[in-house]
């Protein structure tokens, strides 16, 4: 049988149907086009599907579909502002803190929930928030100071 | 992943109706959902029991807490209460999995989770555990499973690292069921596989934690872990201490390790070494050396008795001091 879910994404409202098994994830990227969330290790090591659901971080390959009922989700798809790039996107060009770029979405989620919680994070704050995310290709040193750069300019902003 | 009806419970009534041993119950899922993945488990229904009014709550209680079991690690890890009186749990807490997972499992699902070995994960081995004839664990990679009650039908270690935090503060674990609720003192809650092999602990399947009771903390405490990585990693050995001080020696201690054997494993041996004694880097090493003995490792992880009697010194000195070693 499958289950009806509402549910709000990036501001958004959605309705969808489901069966049970279904994680978050999968109904995202198969069900609703949301594809910028990406599938790893499907276990709950990699973060690479991380969400934000009701402002915390969770990875969505651990979370029944069904579950998102009522709540409210950000994506990678919803990080943007209607000005453009947020600043952990820019900096993460401007740090080419990505190489292949599948890790991407879920790291720049995580440090965005990092943010939210913490403006002003240390760098050892930050490499402990970031232990659920593997990349394989940059070493990490280019996302750490992408997202201490993005912390520096997002409070640059807020003083204006 | 098979298929399952997908019941929402709203109180614990309703949960405990629904629950068998084909009906689980789902908390934060964490551990639930990859043995589900990975068809260790395929139960006709799940009940999800996060929506129970009650559970995600933390109480001050007989001058202790009471802490629903759907309270999240996160949570806990936030609580001031948590962090400033029972400093072993918030230690224990703080290294488990990663902040995305620590933001989903809560604290019932971790003293309910299922063990990680790898034989008892991979359908294709013969596991006890999943009603098989042998443990392929014994003569096989062992280096991560137990070495204390190795002579019993299963060398799992339990997967729980705030259960030896707990044991230490004598918590107790209340516990709903068909015929009412009923509190288990935290050690009688974990079972070892000789009483049986299927289940880690006390709960009948439609029965469900509810709370853990957290008595008011007597003296100082820490937990110690080694692990291999500092980042996202299981431990290798841990050790949870609570001493109750008069100046600078010891009137009460208690020890309990995790990660080295089927349950929280008390070292009764260790607690009475350092009882009456002062605390220093001598008699924390020689109930160091107490909390080892009687260990029984296997072939592949005979590593972990030095491991233990680091963990248990330190943990030791780190709860006298007040300072992480």
């Amino acid at each position: 049988m499958k289950l009806h879910v509402k549910t709000t994404i990036n501001g958004e409202e959605f309705e969808f149907l489901c069966e049970p098994r279904e994680s978050l994830l999968e109904v995202l990227r198969d069900r609703l086009g949301l594809t910028g969330s990406k599938e790893g290790c499907n276990n709950g090591n990699c973060g690479a599907c991380n969400v934000i659901l009701d402002g915390r971080l969770v990875n969505s390959c651990l979370v029944f579909a069904a579950e998102a009922a009522g709540r409210a989700i950000t994506t990678i798809e919803g990080i943007q502002g209607p000005e453009g790039l947020h600043p952990l996107q820019e900096k993460f060009l401007e740090h080419a803190a990505l190489q292949c770029g599948i890790c991407t979405p879920g790291f720049i989620v995580a440090a965005k929930a990092l943010l939210d919680r913490n403006p002003d994070p240390s760098e050892a704050e930050v490499r402990l928030w970031l232990a659920g995310n593997l990349c394989r290709c940059t070493g990490y040193d280019k996302i750490v100071r992408a997202v201490l750069e993005a912390a520096k300019s997002t409070a640059v902003v807020m003083e204006k | 992943m098979k298929n399952f009806a997908y019941i929402n419970a709203a109180s614990e009534k309703a949960a405990i109706e629904s629950m068998s041993d084909k009906a689980l119950a789902l908390a934060g899922g964490t551990n639930l959902l990859n043995l589900l993945k990975e068809y260790v488990l395929a139960p006709e229904a799940l009940v999800n029991i996060k929506g129970i009014a009650g559970l995600n709550a933390i109480e001050s209680f007989e001058g202790g807490l009471k802490i629903g079991a759907n309270v999240t690690l996160s949570e806990l890890l936030d609580h001031a209460e948590v962090r400033g009186r029972y400093p072993a749990l918030h230690q224990a807490l703080y290294d488990i999995g990663t902040p995305q997972i620590r933001n989903m499992s809560t604290l019932g699902g971790n003293l309910c989770a299922r063990p990680h070995c790898w034989y008892y994960r991979y359908e294709y081995f013969d596991c006890k555990k999943r009603g098989g004839q042998g443990c392929a664990a014994i003569a096989g990679d062992n280096e991560f499973h137990a070495i204390f009650a190795t002579d019993g039908p299963c060398v799992m270690i339990h997967p729980s690292s705030a259960g030896p935090a707990l044991v230490v503060y004598g918590a107790k674990v209340k516990i709903a069921g068909p015929g009412g609720s009923r509190d288990a003192g935290i050690e009688e809650f974990f079972t070892l596989p000789a009483a049986a092999v299927a289940r880690e602990n006390v709960l009948k399947p439609n029965e469900l934690v509810t709370h853990v009771l957290l008595p008011p903390p007597n003296g100082k405490s820490a937990t110690y872990e080694v692990r291999h990585k500092e980042s996202h990693d299981w431990p290798l050995a841990m050790a949870s201490v609570a001493l109750t001080m008069a100046g600078e020696t010891a009137q009460e201690a208690r020890i309990c390790l995790g990660a080295v054997a089927p349950v929280p494993w008390r070292a009764a041996a260790a607690e009475a070494a350092l009882k009456g004694k002062v605390v220093n880097e001598t008699t924390a090493g020689e109930a160091a050396q107490k909390a080892a003995e009687g260990a029984k490792p296997l072939s592949g992880n005979k590593y972990k008795v030095q491991l233990v009697r680091t963990a248990v010194k330190r943990a030791i000195l780190a709860a006298a001091t007040g300072r992480r070693v």
